[in-house]
């Protein structure tokens, strides 16, 4: 039999806001354990929270950027759970009047994703095993999430890879998060049941919590699927549970019956008054929504004449889109090819891209895209440029004049070709001759002359073309 | 009369120093409670520190501030700064937090005088003052009886003038009820006019700060202090009148309700209390008009589902984790919780968590919690509308007299006589006891004065204008405590 894997996803995103979602203590990563903490965030007795308007904001931007309704009235609700990283017993969150409802994600591939809806709540403490101990650490505690709760809407993993990846650009474009896996700004649980392939009903779905890569994704899906398949074709049935996913060992299995007993018993969190937005408020955010990358993408390839796979890789982070729209309007495609091809070699990881903490400033790769454009420098030249400016924040002017790549505008190029051939009549007369191999010396020439910044390629063709006439 | 004016008096004609005045408090404090109880700690040293500023300023020539040098009990669920803060509890037993409550801080600033942490009920839940970890504070009116609660040690403090005034909370009658048998005045604002920033939660949705007085003019001015607006607590409003600059108005033309069918006392003395103070309000010229609430009978359910509901929630967070009590012996961190939790919490903690718990539970939800939070909105609408006819309701503080300490009573009988109070923090009106009384035994009875929404200026001065009409009779000054 052919099955069919039936996915929902439940993402949980922390916000780049400044302080924690109530309480003023910082959001930052890191830190020594348990020191941006306060009485809000470590849940001393008597102490009140007092909810970030800022997350409400960039809740209702997550929302307005995946086509959601937004509810300008909604609440905080309380969510039980023990467990020692969650100092309340109970996390704030939203149960039944979410900030966020009814979105959608259109993926690549033409699968569409409903999104459920986004709501907000705080984020828990680290618990760390050490030696036999539990060590809790609270500097995480009330960094503020939203959770995207997607409907079951994907059948591949192929579609789960592109949600997120999509997810991510989206909310690093509107900036309200970096989305780091690795940092655990972007976690996943995958919610997954199999059926045969055509049929409409559901299968029991298993859990799967806290994948935080990719690739934990992906494996954890493909292993998962295959244990389904392994019970329900050997005529078991598949329990519906919560399941941790090993990475090292690359299995899933059951996490102890105390974390899959929850009655999470919400109820209104009386501490937080009713939550609004106003309609100047959601107006404005509308509004302020930046450029997102479906939309960017689509006008890199219209305006641009760009390849869909190069837009795709420039519009995924906010900041790479910026920095080639600073040059595009010179010359849109070798602008992408020297970004693509030369600077992503020099910041190879996705937070060096995210980040894009480059030496080169928009200003001066404007000004190398347009050297090149006028043919001031040629592209061999204007590569060696770019790679000094990456190291050195110069100027192309300033590297051209301090490394003598100058001087070799297209004209001059000529001249010295032409000079190679009349200085060297022995050469000329044998490539008369038919011996190809003669070009050789003269190529040879030009490039002892241009101190190697001619291309010998460019400088072949210019050869053979002054040959002629000779 | 030893009031707040009259050490304020002292102090401004230097007639002793805010050192003798906290000297004199503490010494009767030391003498009275290893009986009385009142207290959980006494801070002698936080006393003398703030004393000896006090005295500095005076000697400086500056102005004191209407508190300032005063004597002050905080309840002992109000934070306070590397003070201990026990909730009367084995789980807090030893627990000092590192920030204040902002009524403290409040006080504090003003240059109150902590004389000491009021015994309670633990965790605030009881009426009697018998489920404090620590062992009950007495009726300072008469040892054999209970000084009430949960407020019961702040109460007894100020009637037995171990303090000047106090201020405890009120949840479901835990100002009004001790008040009312300790014969002091008890004043539990409107939700929202103090802030509840450091005060360890009960049930958030009823819990209010308030003050504990020996006269209606001395409670006014302490929650004219304590009433601010804080960015702490986002229920926080603040009162935008004084009310002390607005006593002493004519009440005359007051139109005062009384539910004479729906709210009264199950004890005869109770209700003689609430008729003479009825006959009293008419003499100075109130008007008094019949009110139904017929509502009432569901009141008791209704804060008992939704105030354990929430209860059960905000203990949750004591688990042994991150402070207070922590089991000794356990197997893994599972354990050490609920072994923590079983150790650390009283019989009357657990019931109310194990109810609360049950309220919430999916199944039970809809048939509990949900229905009583309906209801709490209806009898909302229906209270506001009835002050709405009159500007305040006079009622019994409790339906009885106060109970002889050790009454054994079964919880909920116990629980029944937060009747007339627990109404109240449903609603989330301002409400105070007034000393209008004395039973045949010579124990106080306060009665109950129901205000309009923020309208505390309203309730306090009607108490005022009663107290001088009655030349200050059912106050009692007793013959113990600080003489000065």
């Amino acid at each position: 039999m052919m099955w069919e894997m039936v996915i929902g996803l439940e993402t949980h995103i922390e916000l780049s806001t400044k302080t924690k979602i109530f309480c003023s203590c910082t959001t930052q990563f890191g830190g020594e354990p348990n020191t941006h903490c306060c009485p809000v965030c470590t849940g001393q007795p008597g102490s009140l929270p007092n909810l970030n308007k800022k997350v409400v904001k960039y809740g209702a931007m997550a929302g307005v950027a995946l086509g959601c309704h937004i509810n300008l009235v909604s609440k905080m609700d309380r969510k039980h759970y023990v467990y020692p990283d969650m100092p309340k017993a109970y996390q704030i969150s939203q149960f039944d009047i979410p900030l966020c409802e009814h979105g959608k994600v259109e993926l690549e591939n033409g699968s569409v994703i409903r999104v459920v809806r986004i709501h907000i709540e705080e984020d828990a403490g680290k618990l760390i095993h050490e030696g036999g101990n539990y060590l809790v650490d609270y500097n995480r505690c009330g960094v503020p999430l939203i959770e995207i709760v997607t409907a079951p809407d994907f059948r591949s993993v192929e579609d789960v890879l592109l949600y997120l990846d999509k997810l991510q650009g989206i909310m690093r474009t509107i900036g309200i998060s970096d989305c780091r896996m690795q940092e655990g700004s972007l976690r996943c649980d995958v919610n997954i049941s199999i059926r045969p392939k055509g049929a409409e009903a559901f299968g029991t779905r298993t859990e799967i919590k806290n994948l935080n890569s990719f690739t934990a994704i992906e494996n954890a899906i493909n292993y998962e699927f295959e244990r389904q398949v392994e019970i329900l074709e050997s005529g078991g049935q598949v329990e519906q549970e919560t399941l941790h996913f090993n990475s090292d060992t690359g299995e899933t299995r059951s996490m102890r019956d105390k974390e899959n007993a929850n009655d999470y018993r919400y109820f209104r969190e009386p501490d937080v008054v009713t939550v609004r937005l106003s309609q100047e408020e959601y107006d404005e955010i509308v509004a302020s929504m930046p450029e997102l990358p479906e939309q960017r993408l689509k006008r890199y390839v219209e305006e641009y004449n760009l390849t869909e796979a190069d837009a795709r890789l420039l519009v995924k982070y906010r900041k790479v889109a910026e920095f080639f729209e600073a040059a595009a309007d010179i010359d849109a495609k070798s602008a992408a090819a020297f970004i693509l091809t030369n600077i992503f070699k020099s910041v190879p990881t996705e937070v060096q891209r995210e980040e894009w903490n480059i030496k080169l400033s928009a200003e001066n790769f404007r000004e190398l895209v347009k050297l090149t454009a006028e043919g001031k420098i040629n592209k061999n030249i204007a590569k060696r440029v770019l790679d000094r400016m990456l190291e050195t924040a110069l100027s192309p002017a300033e590297i051209i004049e301090k490394e003598k790549l100058g001087g070799i505008d297209n004209k001059e190029f000529e001249a010295v070709c032409r000079k190679a051939i009349e200085e060297n009549p022995a050469a000329v007369a044998d490539y008369k001759a038919g011996k190809e191999k003669a070009l050789q010396a003269l190529i040879g020439y030009v490039m002892r002359l241009t101190r190697g910044t001619a291309n010998p390629a460019e400088t072949t063709e210019e050869l053979k073309k002054l040959l002629e006439t000779v | 009369m030893a009031d707040i004016k009259h050490y304020r008096e002292l102090l401004k004609t230097k007639a002793l120093s805010c050192t003798e005045l906290t000297e004199a408090f503490l010494s009767a404090a030391e003498k009275e409670n290893p009986e009385l109880n009142a207290y959980i700690s006494i801070t002698k040293d936080a006393a003398l520190k703030t004393a000896a500023e006090v005295d500095a300023k005076i000697a400086r020539g500056e102005e004191l501030g209407p508190l300032e040098g005063i004597p002050v009990v905080i309840k002992d669920n109000i934070c306070t700064k590397g003070i201990r803060t026990t909730c009367a509890s084995r789980m807090l037993e030893n627990y000092v937090p590192f920030y204040d409550a902002t009524v403290w801080e409040l006080l504090n600033a003003q240059g109150a005088v902590l004389i000491g942490k009021g015994n309670m009920d633990e965790f605030a839940m009881g009426s009697t003052n018998e489920t404090s970890y620590f062992g009950r504070a007495k009726n300072p009116h008469n040892y054999d009886y209970v000084a009430g609660g949960s407020s019961g040690g702040v109460a007894a403090a100020v009637a037995g003038k171990l303090a000047a005034f106090g201020i405890g909370t009120d949840t479901g009658g835990s100002i009004r009820q001790p008040a009312s048998f300790c014969g002091v005045y008890g004043l539990k604002p409107t939700y929202g006019a103090v802030s509840r920033y450091g005060i360890v939660a009960h049930a958030s949705s009823f819990d209010q700060a308030g003050v504990l007085a020996n006269s209606a003019e001395d409670t006014a001015l302490v929650f004219d202090a304590i009433s601010k607006r804080d960015e702490r607590d986002m229920t926080s409003v603040g009162s935008k009148v004084s009310s002390y600059e607005n006593l002493g108005r004519s009440i005359k033309g007051l139109k005062i309700g009384i539910a004479s069918e729906d709210l009264v006392a199950s004890d005869e003395e109770v209700n003689a209390a609430v008729e003479n103070a009825k006959e009293i309000f008419k003499s100075l010229g109130a008007e008094i008009v019949e009110i139904k609430l017929p509502f009432i009978k569901d009141c008791l359910p209704v804060y008992y589902i939704l105030a354990c509901a929430e209860a059960s929630s905000n203990l949750g967070k004591f688990d042994g984790v991150r402070y207070g009590y922590h089991a000794e012996d356990y197997d893994d961190v599972w354990d050490m919780m609920s072994r923590t939790r079983s150790e650390g919490f009283g019989d009357e903690v657990k019931r109310r968590i194990i109810l609360g718990t049950y309220v919430l539970s999916s199944g039970y939800f809809d048939a509990y919690y949900k229905k009583a939070q309906r209801l709490r909105a209806s009898i909302t609408k229906e209270f506001d509308k009835i002050l709405d006819t009159c500007d305040m309701i006079l009622a019994p503080t409790v339906p009885i007299t106060p109970l002889k300490a050790g009454a054994q009573m079964s919880p909920v009988d116990l629980y029944r006589t937060d009747i007339c109070t627990c109404a109240v923090n449903i609603v989330g009106l301002p409400s105070m006891s007034v000393p209008a009384g004395f039973t045949e035994n010579d124990l106080p009875v306060g009665v109950q004065l129901i205000g309009g929404r923020f309208k505390e200026d309203v309730i306090l001065n009607a108490a005022y204008a009663f107290e001088k009409a009655t030349e200050g009779r059912y106050i009692k000054s007793l013959e113990m405590g600080c003489g000065i």
